[in-house]
């Protein structure tokens, strides 16, 4: 109970993120392509409660913001006309996204609500970031269901065979854990077509990253199957003249769960950071679809890292979805140890 | 392309950083003084900017390390901005009124069939390295660039009407130069071809290994020139330090040999941003060229100790091209098809007019660029032809235009061909300008909302040249150039159908379309025409057929901006290149102690 107690903070932060991007479309006031040409470079919009007068309103409301004459990038607030906040209201979208008609809030155009500030084309960062998430968490989360599988299969095959294949097997996971993985990464996104789509893009990601991770899971299988094989129950059901195949179905392989779901944990933020890593120097999603780290990769230009703060807004978001995980495996690892 | 990026480019010689030359709004007077050596009068040529103080250092930095000292055979703009303060030319274009003016030569007579240039050359002047200057260094120099074997790319431009231009020694201080046809504004030519010491590379001439002479490596007592610094010492990875030249030619109003600063260092710093970090941090004094938004950083911080300007457009257009190459790769099945859609004038026009050109100076460069419709941009403006439309973004222009040459829109909006092909393309750009790479995602969104799907592909620069010049293998592309001279002549490269700069349709005998075909014969009647106005309105043809058929399609010019520190006296930057070092020789340091004076 207790250790459902300490784990439900990152379950519910977690939870939260993955919602999130699930119905991002709900989520973000606006499509994740759409420029507002007149608000590059904006910063986070006021929210406001009291108006010019300094009377309360209890519903918050936004003014228009538009760029100061004869200055760029210095915004001033129209305050003649207050645009509230609305909630769960219908709107119509930009032409990308047609899937969803309702937000979570959004204001009446041509104010425009920004929370997160707005990027060099004037889209808007909180949009861009929850539509982000997709790609930055479903890419950690397949990316590591594909390396546990890889890993799983290869280090029941090691474990419960040995033998050459024990030999063969080990070696390679040995070599692979042994390479820079990162500058594999490079090589291998380096090698691949250069005209590709967004979901393609996003599928060689996954795979490439999933691929080069399968070694420490299979290693980590392949004790458990050694332990495991040499059980008397195997044995015994060994004896009764029960078949390899259902040896390790039956009585390895649910062994191995504890292990992996404590791996899962493990790897999911290593392989968001990956995706992040690579979308940062160009290697990942193009534009205009958004990752947070395509999203961070605007930031390696001086003038953006000194003059717009919000621009840090994805690598923030990093912190306690990285935090969740590992705390999430910590809570794992003591459960399945007792 | 930007100066660093063209520095892997071959260029027309007169592109690319120039020696320094006079003041601009200066008069020039010549004047004889006999000096303590040598028999002949010295000839110095006084220049009236603000007299100045001997004495200091004063640090620039420099994009990537040069890669020779030779002025022969040096391509990239880093080894050139070096050479220029190194060496000189016989005469030079004054870089503030864009006109020509006397440098090493002190006068010229053109014959009245302009097939004929004399000259007088300076008397009494002396290399770096105190020998004298006479009509043999010319002779020799004009000899070291047109042989075959040191593999100048100098040659091509010295060879005029098939044939290299002709030089004759009339005495030790005059020389005669002679074109097999006539050659419009030809003076022109003389510009950045520095002339060269016989003494120290006649052996190498001779021997055919000019080519190896004048390495970074060559001890700096061996390099000789008649520019205002000379070479003092060389740091692989750091820098490379210019002392001053002792036997400049030139003078102030007071009669004190210039140059002023002791030395002159180049920093090899080598990206922007690290640029704008060593100047904030006071490490170098002089920015020759930033972006708009490092501008606007600098802007922000209001340091009286830095002065930056901004000097309005520059000469560099960005373009989008599509591929219109008639050889392209055999595999390239999908482009061929595409190239159909490329080729008719109706669909380039149409995207001309969907792309918000307004939007990319706001958004890209805050204000400080213009919207380019052909490539002569409102910097050249002795050449700009003035009444071509400079028509606003037109979407409905734009949907008329496609509807007309055969397309059709879908259900969801997007764009189909006859075929009913979905309209797409990529288009490259060089991951390492963040502005073309911004231009191409704005581009993107502006073909979208005519149901074209763009995809853009950053690549490394010297990718994007090698598949544009060489294998062909792109859809489009958004490039850069910038021109080192506002005569038509430095764009011939461009615009001949044969030419090696034509990029939309590279490699051709002959031109590919009738517009080409008048362009090659508007060009070549303009290099030959010797009335300036009779030029002008040859080359305003151009631009007009430029701006109706659109091989390239012009987007924005951006602005010449720059920065020094506000104790660089004489600090007059201009939109030619080199910007801020053009008057190098005058450039002091305000507050610095007077050194001894020569």
């Amino acid at each position: 109970m207790s250790l459902l107690r300490r784990a439900s903070l990152p379950i519910l932060c977690l939870g939260a993120a993955h919602i999130a991007s699930t119905f991002a479309g709900f989520v973000a006031p606006y499509d994740y392509g759409t420029q507002d040409r007149a608000l590059p470079l904006a910063p986070p919009s006021r929210i406001h409660f009291f108006d010019q007068q300094g009377r309360f309103h209890s519903h918050p409301f936004i003014y228009q913001r538009i760029e100061q004459p004869g200055q760029f990038l210095v915004y001033q607030e129209l305050t003649d006309r207050a645009y509230p906040v609305r909630f769960f209201a219908g709107r119509s979208l930009g032409e990308t996204d047609s899937s969803a008609c309702w937000h979570l809030f959004s204001v009446d155009a041509p104010a425009n609500i920004s929370l997160m500030g707005t990027d060099s084309y004037g889209r808007d960062v909180f949009s861009r970031l929850v539509f982000a998430s997709r790609i930055s968490l479903f890419t950690g989360f397949l990316a590591t269901c594909l390396s546990l599988l890889g890993g799983t299969v290869l280090g029941a095959l090691a474990g419960f065979y040995g033998g050459w294949m024990d030999a063969i097997i080990m070696r390679l996971a040995e070599l692979f854990l042994a390479l820079p993985w990162l500058y594999l990464l490079f090589a291998v996104r380096a090698f691949l077509p250069l005209h590709i789509s967004p979901a393609e893009a996003f599928l060689l990601v996954i795979a490439v990253i999933g691929i080069v991770g399968w070694a420490k899971p299979a290693r980590l299988v392949r004790g458990v199957v050694l332990s495991a094989r040499e059980r008397r129950y195997v044995l015994a059901c060994r004896s009764f003249g029960a078949s390899d195949l259902y040896l390790i179905r039956r009585h390895i392989l649910p062994q191995t769960w504890s292990v992996l779901l404590t791996q899962a944990a493990l790897l999911i933020p290593q392989y968001i950071l990956g995706e992040v890593t690579l979308s940062f120097l160009g290697l990942g999603i193009g534009e205009p679809v958004p990752s947070w780290g395509s999203m961070l990769a605007s930031l390696q230009q001086y003038h953006i890292l000194v003059s717009a703060w919000w621009m840090l807004f994805p690598g923030l978001v990093l912190i306690p979805i990285c935090m969740s995980y590992s705390r999430l495996s910590e809570v794992l690892q003591e459960r399945f140890a007792s | 392309m930007t100066r660093t990026e063209r520095a892997h480019r071959r260029e027309p010689f007169w592109q690319g950083l120039l020696p320094p030359g006079l003041l601009a709004l200066l008069m020039f007077l010549t004047f004889a003084s006999a000096t303590e050596s040598g028999s002949q009068p010295e000839e110095l040529l006084v220049t009236m900017g603000e007299t100045g103080r001997y004495g200091g250092e004063l640090v620039v930095s420099l994009r990537s390390e040069p890669k020779t000292l030779n002025p022969v055979t040096s391509i990239d703009s880093s080894s050139r901005e070096v050479i220029a303060q190194l060496t000189a030319d016989l005469i030079h274009i004054d870089r503030a009124t864009q006109q020509v003016t006397p440098s090493l030569a002190v006068s010229w007579k053109v014959s009245p069939d302009a097939r004929r240039y004399t000259l007088q050359l300076r008397r009494g002047i002396r290399f770096s390295d105190g020998a004298a200057f006479d009509a043999d260094d010319v002779i020799f120099s004009f000899q070291a660039y047109l042989n075959e074997k040191s593999n100048s790319p100098q040659r091509d431009l010295l060879i005029v009407g098939g044939k290299p231009i002709q030089v004759k020694r009339n005495g030790p201080y005059s020389v005669t130069f002679e074109l097999s046809q006539p050659y419009a504004s030809a003076e022109r030519l003389f510009d950045s071809v520095a002339i060269l010491p016989r003494h120290s590379l006649e052996n190498f001439l001779h021997d055919g290994r000019l080519a190896q002479a004048w390495t970074l490596n060559t001890p700096p007592d061996q390099i000789a020139g008649l520019g205002p610094f000379r070479v003092k010492q060389y740091l692989p990875g750091q820098r490379i330090v210019l002392e001053r030249n002792p036997y400049y030619w030139k003078s102030d109003r007071l009669g004190n040999r210039l140059p002023y600063l002791s030395e002159l260092t180049f920093a090899f710093v080598n990206n922007e941003d690290a640029e704008v970090l060593r100047f904030q941090a006071g490490e170098t004094d002089v920015l020759n060229r930033i972006g708009a938004e490092n501008y606007a950083v600098l802007q922000q911080q209001r340091d009286p100790d830095l002065q930056l300007k901004d000097l309005g457009s520059s000469l560099e257009y960005n373009f989008l091209l599509f591929n219109l190459n008639a050889q392209i790769p055999s595999q390239a099945k999908d482009l061929q098809r595409k190239q159909t859609w490329f080729q008719d004038v109706r669909f380039r026009q149409a995207i001309s007019a969907a792309i918000d050109r307004n939007a990319m100076v706001h958004i890209i460069y805050r204000g400080r660029a213009t919207p380019l419709y052909t490539h002569v941009t409102p910097a050249n403006r002795l050449w700009l032809n003035s009444d071509l439309p400079r028509p606003s973004r037109a979407l409905d222009r734009a949907r008329d235009l496609l509807r007309s040459a055969g397309f059709s829109w879908r259900a969801n909006r997007s764009l189909v061909d006859h075929n009913s092909v979905p309209v797409e393309f990529s288009i490259l750009t060089s991951a390492s300008s963040s502005q073309r790479t911004q231009m191409a995602t704005m581009i993107q969104q502006d073909l979208s909302e005519v149901g074209i799907r763009v995809q853009v592909v950053p690549l490394e620069f010297n990718a994007v040249l090698d598949r544009v010049l060489t294998s062909h293998d792109y859809e489009a592309a958004i490039m850069g150039l910038g021109t080192g001279d506002v005569d038509p002549n430095a764009q011939m490269n461009v615009w001949l159908s044969s030419g090696d700069d034509h990029f939309w349709n590279l490699g051709n005998k002959q031109p590919a379309t009738a517009w080409e075909a008048e362009i090659d014969k508007l060009m070549e009647a303009q290099v030959s025409a010797i009335n300036p106005a009779q030029r002008k309105k040859l080359y305003d043809r151009v631009q007009a057929i430029e701006a109706e058929q659109l091989p390239i399609i012009c987007l924005v010019s951006p602005n010449l901006l720059v920065g020094s520190r506000s104790r660089v006296g004489n600090f007059r930057p201009v939109v030619l290149d080199p910007h801020t070092l053009w008057n190098s020789s005058e450039l002091f340091l305000a507050g610095e102690e007077r050194e001894d004076k020569r």
